[in-house]
């Protein structure tokens, strides 16, 4: 993979961020915009700009009356915790790897740890598990290759983790993330060089074009 | 970039008000029935530094008299968030004690180089609110901070307290239109489809009345 750090072109918008903050996306948007958040010093810093907002909106809510003693049951509540041990000041740093922490939690490691499974033309997928609202996948798909032409019918975030990507006139590497939505029908070829590793998230289910994935597609969980 | 296509969207939309005008007076009335603005004039606003300290004296001296403090102007406004966000009244007392429990025992990690007190426990309750009322988990990004921590920088604090003043006062200025779609968005009672749905305002309406929030809160914060 590179080690020269490429510079993130295409970013999060402010709907998806702001939703992520105000903790309404689905658990499978969530994961691709932690993963991203990760390696994008541009959109943390927006986090917590959104973060920023709900305090202020909360700040400045109406209030709701607790019911008498709620102080002295919170106090109970606190000393009946077990203390939360202060960490360690020295946390080694992790090794440089593939997959952000968010990612590596839903994987239970890094690249090595997926259990992949190959849908055609080489690509090959594995599903991870989340509320089922929206799907997250990670995709594979061999250097050169394109993946199968699809359109949408709700929203689609594709994130590169290694490799790239090209997609009509625009070139998508590591942190890129790319939103799709109905009006965008396009057939994106991963490009020479590499072998690239996405994780994308849709709360539609994919719809194939070509005749074989179309039949195909209830077995695999597309 | 898209401020000028959104202005358009905006005004476009405005000419059509006529179309929808009784539905719009409707939600109206449902907006300040649910979501009371509190005037600045009846309830002063609490400088947002000055809850810093009071962390401060929780987190080194286990200060019960700086938590009842806290608490007596956080929990009710941590409340009535659970509630907006579709907790029943039990549900919302018994998730506010913990948020304010969680408050007390993490007290040491909140850091007022990155955010207002306020936003700290939003971010609580925001968390609070996934795992209890939706029933999801919430990938975080990967923290940035490895190795010792250092201690806080007093003017960095002072910077990041100011700026949410300053956040507030612009969120309390914007047009009441655009205010309550901020406000909603952060309550997470609805997306921006099911508000399109409950008011009849086109989802492109709603979209641009966001951008316009947001454009003008970047103006606001230079």
């Amino acid at each position: 993979m590179d080690t020269v750090k490429h510079k993130i072109e295409h970013h999060l918008s402010d709907e998806l961020l702001m939703a992520y903050s105000a903790g309404t996306l689905p658990e499978a948007f969530s994961l691709v915009v932690a993963t991203h958040i990760s390696i994008c010093d541009t959109c943390r810093a927006r986090m917590y700009e959104f973060d920023a907002v709900g305090g202020a909106v909360l700040d400045d809510a109406e209030e709701m009356s607790l019911s008498d003693g709620a102080l002295e049951a919170t106090l109970k509540l606190i000393s009946e915790r077990p203390k939360d041990p202060i960490k360690t000041q020295l946390v080694a740093k992790p090794a440089p790897s593939v997959f952000p922490k968010p990612l590596q939690d839903y994987v239970g490691g890094d690249l090595e740890k997926v259990k992949w499974r190959k849908i055609g033309n080489g690509v090959r997928q594995a599903i991870l598990p989340t509320s089922k609202d929206a799907s997250v996948r990670l995709l594979h798909i061999p250097a050169g290759c394109e993946l199968p032409d699809h359109g949408h019918r709700g929203t689609e975030l594709t994130l590169v983790l290694q490799g790239a990507f090209l997609d009509e006139d625009e070139r998508f590497a590591r942190g890129d993330i790319e939103i799709a939505n109905e009006d965008l029908h396009h057939t994106p070829i991963a490009d020479i060089g590499e072998d690239c590793i996405c994780l994308a998230a849709t709360d539609a289910p994919l719809k194939f074009n070509q005749l074989i994935p179309r039949v195909a597609q209830p077995f695999l969980r597309i | 970039m898209f401020t000028n296509q959104a202005l358009e969207q905006e005004s476009g939309a405005l000419q059509d008000q006529v179309s929808y005008g009784a539905v719009t007076q409707l939600t109206d009335e449902v907006d300040t029935k649910t979501y009371v603005n509190v005037q600045e004039d009846i309830k002063p606003r609490v400088p947002q530094g000055a809850w810093i300290v009071h962390m401060e004296r929780i987190s080194v001296h286990q200060d019960q008299t700086a938590f009842a403090e806290l608490f007596g102007h956080f929990a009710p406004r941590v409340k009535a968030f659970l509630m907006k966000n579709g907790a029943d009244s039990g549900l919302a007392e018994e998730c506010t004690q913990e948020v304010m429990a969680t408050l007390w025992t993490k007290a040491h990690m909140f850091d007022p180089t990155r955010a207002s007190v306020a936003t700290w426990i939003f971010t609580i309750a925001r968390n609070r609110t996934i795992d209890a009322i939706r029933k999801q988990r919430r990938p975080e990004p990967e923290d940035l901070e490895w190795g010792p921590t250092e201690e806080p920088d007093q003017a960095d604090a002072m910077a990041i307290q100011e700026e949410s003043e300053q956040l507030a006062r612009a969120i309390s200025e914007l047009p009441e239109k655009q205010r309550i779609l901020i406000e909603r968005a952060y309550y997470g009672d609805l997306s921006h489809s099911e508000i399109a749905a409950e008011t009849g305002l086109p989802l492109g309406t709603i979209k641009s009345r966001i951008r316009l929030a947001l454009e003008r809160l970047r103006h606001a914060m230079g």
